[in-house]
Parts: C-alpha cells; structure tokens; sequence
C-alpha cells in the first residue's frame, strides 16, 4: 500500500468515460433532433432509405442516449466522486485498476454492437431493452466488473462512512442488476428450434400482461436507477463541493434515500393503467406514484437549501446555475409524473405527446445538465486546466434552457389536445376527429418541439467544444481548485 | 386454491407488506433524531466528506480495518 503524499487519484478511466459521454451525447441527441423532426415534416424518414426511418432511429436514439450517454456519465462520476468520497485511489490496486480497463474496453465492443443492430433493425422489441441476448450477455459482465471495482474500492477505503453518494452508486448497481435479469430473461431460440432462424434472435420468457408487467417494472425502474438514482449521487456530490457548502441535511439525505427505494420500485404499473393488468395493482401504482412526490422532493429540497446564504453563486458560477435548474426540473418532472399517474388524469395523458413531453423535462433538464456540470466541474481537476470558457457555458446553459421550456411545453399543449380530441364524441357518441385531424392540429407543436431540440443539441456541441478545448488548450493549473471550478 | 384466492392472498400480503416497511421506515426516523438528540450520533458531520475529499484530508472516521496497513 502506498503512502499518502505520494500517491494521486487516477483519473484515467475517469477521461475515458467523459469522452463516450460527450460522443455519445452529441449521437444519441442529433438522432433525437432529427426524428422530432421526421413526426413535423415526415419526408425527412427517406433521407438515408430503411436506415433512416423513425422506426429505425428511435430506439437507437433512446438506447445511445440511456446506454450510451447517461451510462457513461455514471461510470465517469462514479470512478472520480468513488475514489474521493472513500479517499482511496485506483492507482492502490492494479486489479482493479485492470479492470476498469476491461470493462472500458467491453463497453466500447457493447455500444459499437448496440448501434449496428439496432441500425439493421435487430431488435428485442422491448422498450429500453431492444438489445438482442448476446448483447444482454455482455452487459451483464460489464455491470459485474463495476460491482467488482465498486466493492472493491469500498473494501480497500480510508474512510469508514459511506458519503450518500456512494448509497445511491450502491443502489444504482443493485437496481439495475437486479431488474436487468428479470426483464432479459430470454430464449435464443436457435438452441430451442431444431436450428432455425437467426443465431442472434431469442423471445422473450413472459407472454402477455405479464410481459407488460415485467416490462414496464424494467421500464419504470430504468428511470428510477439510471435517470434518478445515480443522477442524484452526482448532485449529492457536485452541487456541495462546486459550492464549497455541505448538504443542507445529512438525516434528510438518509430519509430520502430510504424512502425513495422503498417507493419507486412499486410505482411501475402506472404505465399500465386502463390496460389488462389486475385493478389493485394499478391503483397500487398511481398511490406509490404519487407518494414518490415526498422523497424525491426530500432530495432536490434538501440542494436547494444546500445553496442557503450562497444564493450570489448562483449568478456567479454558470455550473451552480446547471445544478440548481437540475435540481430544479428534477421537482417539476416529480411532480409531473405523479399528476400523470393519476387514473382520471391518465385517461387523457396515456399514449399522447405530454408522455415523451415529461421524459424530456427530466432527462433533458435534469439528468443530461447534471451530467454536463459534473463533467465541467471534473474538468479541471482531471486534465488540471482551467475551464475554457465561462461566457460559453453561460451562453450554453440559457440557450439549452430555452431549448427544453420550448420541448416541454410544447408537449404539453400537443398531448392535452390530443388526448382531448381522440375522445371527443358528437351527440350521437360518435367520435368526432379521426387520426390525421390530431396529426395535422399538432403540427406547430411537433415543429417547436424540433426546434426546441436543436437548441439544446447545439448546447451540446458547445459542451463538447468546451469539454475538448480545455483539455487541450486550456490554462494549465499549478493546484487543484478546492471548490468553486476555475474557467476563463 | 382458486386463482381468485390467490389473487386476494397477493392483495392482503402486498398490504401487509407495505404496512410493515413503513412502520420500518417512520421507525428510522425516530432512529436517526433520538440518537442524535442522546449524543450518540452526529449525522451531519458526514456532509463533509463531500468538502475534505482529498488523499491528504482529514480522515472523518478511519476504517477499522485498514488501520494498520494504511497508517503512514
């Protein structure tokens, strides 16, 4: 074991993944501006012929940016807040360090089969788990390999307390694993039908409404442990220490923990309502939804009063700006689904564009700004340069703000007519519109929505030039910055 | 057992369930407030670690178990 003073936190694996986040992001987002564009003017699915078709490029889109980008903002956080919370350094244990490697190296063969498949239209058919089994295979050793260094790393700590932080990697880790199996059970079925079809191809265990409930358990909770669980272990991290503030309360962050796993895991059956699944079990899904309000607002009050007699930073540093809007969206997208979950509110919601409206005020708002601040805020500590620009990450943050309040309330305005006019009856309770009445109302809706899109994808390239000129030309620092992160 | 019975038996068993995980969880709560109150915890020093996140900080608590072969 090495000694203090010698030794540094190694951030190799840390770089590694910061830069799949900031590639995949600009993928994964560019195909969502562009298949928001395809629903307003649709001539645009015969741009690249099979491979360029909504149906084709939405799942690639959801999966390169939940797979890809938020992934790899997970794994670039977790190894540098993992290391610093347990004051331990990768550089202390060659294994580990060996397999962070590993695991790199698998993710990049996983992300590069990912995005082949899915392009050739090789499918699952299921929502947020369209990868084919030898895929699910691979992910399952990827995920176990960060189990390894994750416990690991907690196994070789200075410190005795695990930083919440490291509760919700934790949890994180568990979650997933756990739902990940059970929703990708599976048949290849070439091993079960005398030779035939694809040797890729499998079906799934479940039939039916079970299908659905399993299904929408993973779907639900894919949201809860990877778009909030460890999105909340970056902010439990970032927000305190780029503001030089301890969190607000240590006990509430516990509560919220607690409550927030105890809760979300049963809130999955609200994507079923109105549909064949057992009665008590929708009900139970709208209450636990709406029970979900108190611990997720638990954590994202408890950043806001972190801020408490530091407001000034919020004017003064562009990152606290990211981080509390996050913390911010993050109350909004909580309280929306929650209203959403809610039977009679559902009948109207279900199947209409205020769905995808409420998906992007959460991951565009919160998950994807908390990722590019914990990005910037590594930034300097990892390549020791000073950020590269302020004015340009003060101008990114405004213009992708007005990026998601025009997607989002776009949506919203696009789904309530929606839903209103699909049930819309004459007196004679005959239906009033047909399909492509909606479609042609909703037109300007899809059009903003685009719009709103592309700013926030060029948001994302400004990210990205940023991110890419201060490693590479920014001022070199003599000292890592303690709190607040140094940008010219 | 009839599959309406087995029906009823999930219904009772998730209501008890849930009943008990948050008798559990207010529980905790009480935990986590009387213990600090007694002097036997101080939850909220751990925020700190987040702050003195430095190889060369101040270790909060040391681990136990590494005392011996991590000591400088």
């Amino acid at each position: 074991m090495q000694s203090n003073a010698t030794l540094e936190y190694d951030y190799s694996i840390v770089k590694l993944y910061m830069w799949t986040a900031v590639i995949f992001g600009i993928v994964g987002m560019t195909i969502g501006v562009l298949i928001a564009s395809q629903l307003a003017f649709p001539s645009l699915n015969y741009l690249l012929g099979e491979y360029g078709t909504f149906s084709r490029l939405r799942p690639l889109h959801t999966n390169v940016v939940i797979y890809g980008f938020t992934v790899s903002g997970i794994f670039a956080t977790f190894y540098y807040v993992g290391q610093r919370v347990l004051k331990v350094s990768l550089a202390e244990s060659k294994f580990l360090q060996a397999l962070t490697k590993l695991q790199f190296g698998l993710y990049l063969i996983a992300a590069t089969g990912l995005v082949i498949s899915l392009g050739m239209g090789i499918t699952a058919s299921k929502e947020y788990a369209q990868m084919e089994w030898p895929l699910d295979a691979l992910i399952v050793v990827i995920w176990v390999i960060w189990g390894i260094v994750m416990f690991g790393l907690i196994g070789l700590r200075r410190e005795k307390t695990l930083y919440i932080s490291m509760w919700y990697y934790i949890a994180t880790f568990l979650g997933v694993a756990m739902l990940y199996l059970f929703n990708n059970a599976e048949v290849p079925t070439i091993f079960f039908s005398g030779g035939l079809g694809a040797w890729y191809h499998s079906v799934s265990m479940y039939a039916g409404t079970n299908d659905a409930l399993v299904q929408w358990w993973w779907g639900h909770n894919a949201v809860a442990f990877v778009f909030t669980v460890p999105i909340i272990a970056m902010i439990y991290y970032y927000l305190p220490k780029e503001s030089g503030q301890a969190v607000y309360s240590y006990k509430l962050s516990l509560l919220s923990f607690w409550g927030l796993m105890f809760i979300y895991l049963w809130a999955g059956s609200h994507h079923l309502l109105w549909s064949t699944v057992p009665d008590w079990m929708q009900t139970m899904g709208s209450v636990f939804s709406v029970v979900l309000i108190l611990p997720s607002w638990g954590s994202a009050i408890n950043m806001l009063l972190t801020m408490k007699g530091e407001w000034n930073q919020l004017t003064e540093n562009p990152l606290i700006k990211f981080m509390v809007l996050a913390s911010t969206f993050y109350m909004l997208s909580t309280l929306e689904g929650p209203i959403q979950a809610v039977k009679s509110v559902n009948a109207i919601a279900h199947f209409t564009d205020w769905i995808p409206g409420h998906v992007h005020d959460g991951v565009l708002g919160w998950v994807a700004f908390m990722i590019m601040s914990g990005i910037m805020h590594m930034s300097p500590r990892v390549f020791k340069r000073e950020i590269y620009s302020k004015s340009l990450l003060e101008s990114q943050f405004w213009i992708q703000t007005i990026g998601v309040v025009l997607y989002f309330t776009s949506m919203w305005i696009a789904g309530i007519t929606q839903g209103m006019m699909w049930r819309a009856v004459d007196e004679y309770g005959n239906l009033v519109y047909s399909f492509i009445d909606t479609v042609s109302v909703l037109h300007p809706y899809y059009t903003i929505r685009a719009v709103g899109g592309l700013l926030y994808l060029t948001g994302v390239f400004m990210f990205a030039f940023n991110v890419f000129k201060t490693a590479t030309a920014g001022r070199r620092l003599e000292q890592e910055p303690r709190y607040r992160s140094p940008m010219a | 057992m009839t599959s309406v019975e087995i029906e009823q038996l999930r219904v009772y068993l998730y209501v008890i369930g849930a009943g008990v995980v948050t008798v559990i969880f207010y529980y905790y709560i009480i935990y986590l407030y009387r213990s600090e109150k007694k002097g036997e915890k101080d939850y909220e020093k751990y925020g700190k670690l987040a702050l003195d996140d430095e190889l060369d900080s101040e270790i909060l608590e040391k681990n136990p178990k590494l005392e011996n072969d991590k000591k400088e």
